[in-house]
């Protein structure tokens, strides 16, 4: 499902510059739950964007379900985020105004799909993730565990390739954490490939591989 | 966006009642603004319409011609002639004049602040006399309220009969006594009053105009020793013939008639109702102008109002962008998103704003149409052309407002989704 090969990525500020990635290779299978672990400083966040084509990168190859991803423009990558990837935030970065079931809809607006079949698609992902009953409740009205449970069908919503999470159980409590995780571990049962950038060792521990990054190198699991 | 969707309208006011005070504060700039714009237009209107009543409706197309001294000698004839018109004159306009609907000639006798002329019984009075036409009632327009106006029998028989106005009613005779059929003196010759009139005028306008007598302009010149000579002419220009043409018609035939010379300046004076009403428009239209430059800045002020507050709440969702962004919102989506957020503000705003303006006026005319004032501020009003060009200046100025916050919005970058 991903495929990198040799990806490099430098930041310049200035006349300082800062090579993050230094040539990462790694490959993602489909149906694969993998974590991705690393210090801070050791490019995690970063492979993060790439992956989620929030950002470029400078050279090496990035290969999604077969199609390359290199040199998008802002709208081809836009329109590629939108079907093929799901996020999953640590800060569940829900829209504070909308309701839970219009938040879970949103990725849908962006797809053009018709109101009434988005309603009806978010009200099915929020049962799947048991959370019909507070569909019309706005974010600040539901607990961390809940939201980032409205923030895991949201996306859902599109029917992506691939879910990224990044640090999902970061901002939970241990036993929330847990409900999350099995949540994850219950999707990528039914076949959704998931990378789950993380800190946290018993995190990964729940995970089939865990890919180890360091020093923007990949340090061990880079491959199954 | 499809505009025809719930959704965006949905979310514009999720957005825009989030902070609802905030979003009123921002917005009363431009309502303000328009608000403006069709007050003081509406205003400017006012004054233009009670200015035109207070010139008693005069025919727009009457014109005034009189004879004056020459400054160049013609034909033999040495400068400083003094040009004097008769009633040939008058039969050879009426001939060959094509611009022409009717021409007039005008003798008059006393005048405002005169001495006194005309008595009847004991009381005295000094009123404008007039020799007239009975076409001049056509150029002057005036309300007969008693009895008739000259007519052509009086003039071919040179009866001697009065028109007078209501002021000299006043003057000469009790409240009840029966006027139609009694007699005056004007400078000692016997008249017989067959109608009384009103102006259409208001003010001291209409004041001197009631203060005077018309009479047949043949019984005028005879009885007061005129001979053929004629005071000046009224000239009733053709609807579909401009002022000015007219007047150039008219003295091209009257100095080829009187041997003066064709550059000359002088030799005959004129006055025309519709070069005034035609400089009178040109004010009103440049005070329209200010007021809509005025009203447009203060919009302006308005609009970057709305501006600043749109930029403010972009730097306040950044996240929000960052999201909508790596949920697949392209930069187009965004572009539209915040434009329609601007826009939408700044015309519900300026709706407001305009429909206040309207709402004013009106009552402002009712107030004074009740009030019945015949001041020179009178029925003020916005036509629907400047209510949409307020409108069409407010929506271009709101597109304007909108794409620095878009521009913003755009900076944004999907990682901030993930900034934590």
């Amino acid at each position: 499902m991903i495929d990198l090969l040799g990806i490099t990525k430098t930041y310049t500020t200035g006349a300082q510059s800062l090579q993050v990635l230094k040539g990462v290779d790694l490959a993602v299978e489909t149906g694969e739950l993998v974590a991705i672990m690393g210090s801070s400083g050791s490019g995690k966040s970063t492979l993060l964007n790439i992956l989620g084509l929030l950002d470029g990168y400078d050279e090496g190859m990035y290969r999604l379900d077969g199609k390359n991803m290199a040199k998008l423009t802002e709208r081809r990558a836009a329109e590629l985020r939108r079907e093929m990837l799901g996020f999953v935030f640590q800060s569940f970065n829900l829209i504070g105004f909308k309701s839970a079931a219009e938040n879970v809809a949103l990725p849908l607006y962006y797809q053009k799909v018709p109101r009434k079949e988005r309603l009806r698609r978010s009200h099915e992902l929020l049962e799947r993730v048991g959370l019909l009953e507070w569909a019309d409740h706005l974010p600040s009205q539901m607990s961390g565990g809940q939201k980032q449970r409205v923030a895991i069908a949201r996306a859902l919503a599109a029917q992506p390739r691939v879910i990224l999470a990044d640090e999902p159980t970061g901002a939970l409590d241990s036993a929330t954490s847990e409900e999350v995780m099995s949540l994850l571990k219950e999707l990528n049962g039914d076949g959704m490939t998931m990378v789950v950038v993380t800190h946290e060792a018993e995190i990964a521990a729940e995970c089939q591989r865990t890919i180890r990054l360091r020093d923007g190198l990949v340090e061990s699991g880079a491959h199954v | 966006m499809r505009w025809w969707e719930r959704d965006p309208w949905l979310e514009l006011a999720q957005v825009l009642l989030r902070n609802p005070f905030r979003t009123l504060l921002s917005s009363l700039g431009v309502g303000w603004g328009l608000f403006m714009i069709l007050i003081t237009v509406g205003a400017s209107n006012g004054l233009e319409e009670g200015v035109k009543a207070d010139m008693g409706n005069r025919v727009k197309n009457s014109a005034f011609l009189w004879g004056e001294s020459t400054s160049l000698p013609y034909k033999g004839y040495a400068r400083g002639r003094d040009i004097e018109l008769t009633t040939m004159d008058v039969a050879f306009l009426e001939e060959n004049a094509t611009t022409l609907e009717a021409v007039a000639p005008r003798n008059q006798l006393g005048g405002w602040r005169g001495g006194n002329n005309v008595t009847h019984g004991l009381k005295s009075a000094a009123c404008g006399v007039y020799g007239d036409m009975p076409v001049y009632k056509d150029i002057d327009p005036i309300v007969i309220m008693e009895g008739r106006y000259i007519n052509e029998r009086d003039l071919e028989d040179r009866r001697k009969v009065a028109v007078i106005g209501k002021r000299v009613r006043q003057l000469l005779f009790d409240r009840e006594e029966q006027v139609l059929g009694s007699h005056i003196q004007i400078q000692g010759v016997t008249f017989t009053v067959v109608g009384v009139y009103r102006s259409q005028q208001t003010g001291e306008d209409a004041e001197e105009s009631e203060n005077s007598i018309f009479t047949p302009y043949t019984t005028f010149n005879h009885a007061f020793h005129m001979g053929d000579r004629v005071g000046w002419l009224s000239l009733l220009i053709r609807e579909d013939v401009p002022g000015d043409t007219a007047v150039a018609e008219v003295l091209r035939l009257l100095k080829a008639q009187k041997s003066v010379h064709p550059d000359d300046p002088r030799g005959f004076g004129h006055w025309s109702m519709a070069e005034m009403h035609e400089e009178m428009t040109t004010v009103f239209s440049a005070f329209r102008w200010v007021s809509f430059v005025f009203g447009g800045l203060a919009l302006f002020a308005g609009v970057i109002g709305i501006m600043n507050i749109m930029l403010i709440t972009i730097k306040e969702r950044t996240r929000e962008l960052g999201v909508r962004r790596a949920l697949g919102a392209t930069p187009a989506n965004i572009v539209v998103q915040i434009m329609v957020e601007t826009l939408t503000l700044t015309v519900l705003a300026g709706l407001v704003g305009g429909i206040l303006g309207v709402a004013t006026l009106e009552a402002l005319d009712a107030f004074l149409t009740a009030s019945e004032d015949n001041g020179i501020f009178r029925h003020p009003h916005v036509t629907l052309d400047v209510l949409l060009t307020a409108l069409g200046t407010m929506t271009v100025l709101g597109a304007f407002a909108g794409v620095l916050p878009a521009l913003r919005a755009l900076r944004v970058e999907p990682v901030e989704a993930l900034r934590t």
